[in-house]
């Protein structure tokens, strides 16, 4: 038996029953990134040390008999950009190179509390601005499906590290996409939760009002355990929401869609839009239809505005977040040799230590945020929010859920948009919407585009605090398709030799 | 480096020039913990001993909003007569300094908690209304210290310092609108302003506004407009200044130096002053005109504050009673004139004052103990009254133990020296030194005894009547005692035996 090729839920259940153990699964994992990782780039750090004393000691606890959550012993990879004792946080970044946080994330802490095996830090644009991981400071990851090709991003190094069966549950951000997009072109399950359902205390700011954790895994399921162990209130994020979290488990394990009046969002598809992603997304609702859903066609109106707006709300935030990187207190520092003054040396240190891309988007959102244009640019984009969020509130009056695909084209080969940003922001043209609403989205594996055989996605959105909802529609796309198919679609994958 | 200004005489200014003043005070709450981490607030504290994650702006840290200081910062809006926002929100204020964590500040912007209200101060005879314009609330920044250069700034430092105890204490700024019609009397009026208001803060309870330490700060703003003009001057604003003194002579200052300027056909330039202590006068900082734009933006961390509405009414309804009406009801209660209690302000003593009466002593002694006696010890030592190493309490103590009789002036004197001088509480001090009043009847007998035999011909005089001759006699008593009789008993004592 290859234990990676096992789901979370399978895992948890062999360990439950005591059929592995942690440190077999673990193992067996550690083995696989060392076998293909020099390829696949998707860890930025791995944690072999401290994974296999976290397995070891979930063995000894289950040999004393305690009862363990369903994750305990699960391995998990988290993106860089989590804060996490004892490994390194760099946000794919030189500035933070070297840098060890003091103090775990809410998401870390919860993970250890949960039992997961954090194997190590994943690859990720540089502060999570990017669409393909080739703005990491360190080089980009690679799609497993087709090793040229991009991994998607932010979260690339997630959804590689779990394509390329390296482990079962990766962790990852979205703030325009950065989950569901990375998902949808390694042809894996995504998941951006409602904004405040999962906790950002400790996850490096990238835009606050719009950074989303969520799981990333090979199954509906899988992401549904990792959402439910991840999520609920936590008092250090006062953006966190007090409520229960959304019944997302129950939901994957139903997968019923009779009855559920299902929305196709007119503006997210046409012109721009890779033939064979249309094709595929156009199966899977009519896939959906014949599982009993009620499939309308609802219009957003404003949809269209969301990639600007974004482009103008997400910059802003980010070049105040960004700020803090200094020199003073931490992370790398150039040109302190006694000659230079602090303000020297603070912009000698982001003038190395800062990406293209960072630059690029601090500038805007520093000129957007200036006396004099806020309320063209910043306070136009806020009002332009509101109206996106009229838009999905008119629209699950109307519907339980929203589809869409989940971006417009597969996976493009690396290097092809670098050097042209635009194109590669258009890359999260279907997911920025529900990241600018705050509400629940997922992206699961809807087929590979005929023209070049890679994965499509499926977008599902759902209302805030609905997320429940969301899991329902993919996991029974999930079911149907791989029924159809007699196998789940990552089984097609060739990029890597098995 | 700096250019010596010249100075238009104060009252000449005032012949040509009316002046507008408006103040912005920031005052460091004394809550437990600071604004947004659980970080404690403790002053003097080693350097960087009190901080965390977030207050130190570590990357992926958050705020969270500190209750006790909105609370706080309502009690201050309400007891100014403001307005208190149903609905508001942070703003990140954007610069760059070494001693900002994040290098922002969170802040309020264009949505502060508290709008629109005033507080009354009296100057003379004079009532003189001030418009409170905003009460916000924000979060303190670090601490610098520039090492080596000339001027103790930045600039030309060989290396700074920065301690991020102070980063994240909550500070709420009170800014007032511009004041205008003061004339002559600016500098009174924005000293009294600052007074009342320090008075005010420390009887809400929400800190202890020691400005010595930094926890309440003022920015002075003045401007001069050609007399009758019916326009207003360029403004200054004046930065950090830190006593009552300053605040009042830094307007002085301002008044003097614009009108010169103006004199002379030149042009204020609005920019940024410091205030210099030593000498009492302001030098340029970085001028306004090229002022840093902020980029104010709502903070995204942090969600907006709604004070829900009976919550305002309670904070409200447990406001303590205002400063003026408490001076009036103590001024009645105790007995005072008008004079006597203005007296008992600037010495500072009005709290020490009441705190000994309430635990036990009369008014006349409270008031005789703290403007006498103590004032002197605190003026030798350079110290505020509150400075002083006794408690109201055993100001109290020691007034009951001279009106029992058990010590007389001059050893009560003694006793409040030893417990200024950390030997223990009065009644510790009177045990261990022995100093109490000789009572002893058969002591003193024999040291009148004594008195007599040695003196026959003053007692023949008392003897004979001339009852003011006795004074030798007590005398002479007292010094056998060692100061430590009762001198009225022993006069007693010895014209009965005479008599």
């Amino acid at each position: 038996m290859d234990l990676t090729r096992l789901t979370a839920a399978e895992l948890s259940a062999a360990l439950a029953a005591g059929e592995v153990s942690a440190t077999e699964v673990t193992r067996a994992h550690l083995d696989r990134i060392a076998a293909v990782d020099g390829r696949v780039r998707a860890f930025l750090h791995v944690a072999a040390d401290s994974a296999l004393a976290q397995a070891a000691d979930i063995d000894e606890r289950r040999r004393a008999g305690e009862v363990l959550a369903p994750l305990a012993g699960v391995p998990v990879a988290v993106k860089d950009l989590f804060t996490t004792i004892g490994m390194p946080t760099t946000c794919g970044s030189r500035i933070l190179e070297g840098w060890h946080p003091p103090y775990d994330a809410t998401i870390t802490r919860r993970l250890k509390r949960a039992g997961a095996v954090i194997l190590g830090k994943t690859n990720m644009d540089e502060f999570a601005m990017g669409s393909s991981t080739e703005n990491s400071a360190y080089g980009p990851s690679r799609n497993p499906w087709d090793l040229d090709r991009v991994p998607g991003g932010s979260s690339g190094g997630s959804s590689a590290a779990i394509a390329a069966y390296e482990a079962p549950l990766a962790i990852g951000t979205d703030t325009g996409g950065s989950i569901r997009q990375p998902a949808a072109v390694c042809g894996i399950v995504g998941v951006k939760p409602t904004y405040g359902g999962s906790s950002r205390y400790g996850v490096v700011a990238f835009a606050s009002s719009l950074d989303t954790p969520g799981p990333l895994a090979r199954t509906v399921l899988d992401a549904a355990l990792l959402h439910e162990a991840i999520s609920g209130h936590d008092p250090c994020d006062s953006t966190s929401i007090d409520a229960p979290v959304p019944p997302v488990v129950a939901a994957a394990r139903e997968a019923d869609v009779s009855g559920m009046r299902i929305g196709v969002v007119t503006e997210l598809s046409g012109d721009g839009y890779q033939p064979g992603v249309l094709s595929r997304f156009a199966e899977a609702v009519e896939l959906l239809e014949s599982l009993g859903a009620k499939v309308t066609e609802v219009s957003c109106p404003h949809f269209r505005y969301a990639l600007p707006a974004y482009y103008l709300i997400a910059p802003s935030e980010c070049s105040s977040n960004l700020a803090r990187f200094d020199a003073m207190r931490y992370g790398l520092r150039v040109g302190d040799d006694g000659t230079r003054d602090a303000e020297e040396v603070m912009a000698l240190t982001r003038e190395q230590g800062f990406g293209a891309e960072v630059k690029r988007r601090v500038i805007l959102g520093t000129y957007a945020l200036s006396s004099g244009y806020y309320d063209a640019y910043y306070g136009k984009a806020q009002q332009v929010r509101t109206l996106i969020i009229r838009d999905f509130d008119a629209a699950f009056g109307q519907v339980d859920v929203l589809v869409s695909p989940s971006t417009p084209t597969t996976a493009f080969p690396v290097g092809e948009r670098v050097d042209d940003p635009l194109a590669m922001y258009v890359a999260d043209l279907c997911t920025i919407p529900s990241d600018l609403a705050g509400n629940a989205a997922i992206s699961v594996p809807c087929g590979l585009a005929p023209e070049d055989g890679l994965p499509v996605g499926l977008q599902v959105m759902a209302p805030v605090l609905a997320d429940d909802r969301m899991y329902r529609v993919a996991a029974a796309t999930e079911a149907a398709f791989t029924d159809r198919w007699g196998h789940p679609l990552l089984a097609q994958a060739k990029g890597l030799p098995s | 480096m700096s250019t010596i200004d010249t100075l238009v005489p104060f009252a000449e200014a005032m012949e040509c020039y009316e002046p507008v003043i408006g103040l912005e005070t920031h005052v460091e709450l004394g809550t437990r913990t600071k604004m947004f981490c659980g970080c404690t607030t403790v002053f003097g504290a080693d350097p960087n001993t009190q901080v965390c994650p977030v207050c130190l702006g570590l990357p992926g840290s958050l705020p969270v909003v500190n209750r006790t200081a909105i609370e706080y910062t309502i009690r201050i809006g309400l007891a100014l007569n403001c307005t208190i926002a149903t609905w508001c929100r942070f703003a990140r204020k954007n610069y760059f300094y070494p001693d900002m964590p994040k290098n922002f500040q969170i802040s309020q912007y264009d949505e502060p908690l508290c709008t629109d209200g005033w507080l009354d101060v009296q100057v003379g005879e004079a009532t003189f209304r001030i418009g409170i314009e905003r009460v916000h609330l924000e979060e303190d920044t670090g601490k610098s210290q520039h090492v080596g250069g000339a001027t103790g700034r930045i600039h030309g430092a060989e290396y700074s310092l920065v301690d991020y105890n102070r980063a994240g204490i909550p500070l709420v700024e009170i800014v007032t609108k511009p004041v205008e019609g003061t004339g002559a009397d600016a500098p009174d009026v924005a000293r009294a302003y600052v007074t009342e208001l320090r008075g005010l803060v420390r009887a809400l309870g929400v800190s202890d506004v020691r400005m010595e330490e930094g926890s309440l700060r003022s920015d002075v703003n003045v401007s001069l407009a050609p007399r009758g003009s019916g326009r207003w001057g360029k403004r200054t604003e004046t930065k950090n200044v830190n006593s009552l003194r300053s605040v009042e002579r830094a307007v002085r200052f301002e008044i003097e130096r614009q009108a010169a300027v103006l004199d002379t056909g030149g042009r204020v330039i609005q920019e940024t002053r410091h205030f210099h202590e030593d000498t009492a006068t302001t030098t340029s900082g970085r001028s306004k005109e090229e002022a840093q734009d902020y980029r104010y933006f709502p903070e995204p961390d942090l969600v907006p504050v709604a004070p829900p509405a009976e919550w305002v009414a309670q904070i409200r309804a447990a406001l303590p009673e205002a400063p003026p009406e408490r001076r009036a009801r103590l001024r009645a209660e105790w007995g005072l004139s008008e004079a006597e209690m203005a007296t008992l302000e600037n010495a500072g003593a009005v709290e020490k004052v009441a705190e000994t009466i309430a635990a036990g002593a009369s008014p006349s002694d409270a008031r005789k103990w703290w403007l006498g006696e103590l004032a002197r010890k605190a003026n030798d030592a350079g110290l505020e009254l509150a400075g002083l190493a006794i408690t109201p309490v055993q100001v109290a103590r020691v007034a009951e133990l001279v009106s029992s009789g058990a010590l007389n002036d001059r050893l009560a004197r003694d006793v409040i020296d030893a417990v200024l001088a950390g030997e223990g509480t009065p009644d510790e001090v009177v045990a261990a030194r022995g100093l109490a009043v000789v009572s002893d009847e058969g002591a003193l007998n024999a040291a009148i005894d004594e008195a007599i035999a040695a003196h026959p011909d003053i007692a023949a005089k008392v003897r004979e009547g001339k009852v003011p001759a006795v004074g030798p006699l007590v005398g002479a008593v007292m010094r056998a005692t060692g100061g430590q009789a009762d001198a009225a008993r022993v006069r007693q004592l010895i014209l009965d035996r005479l008599t």
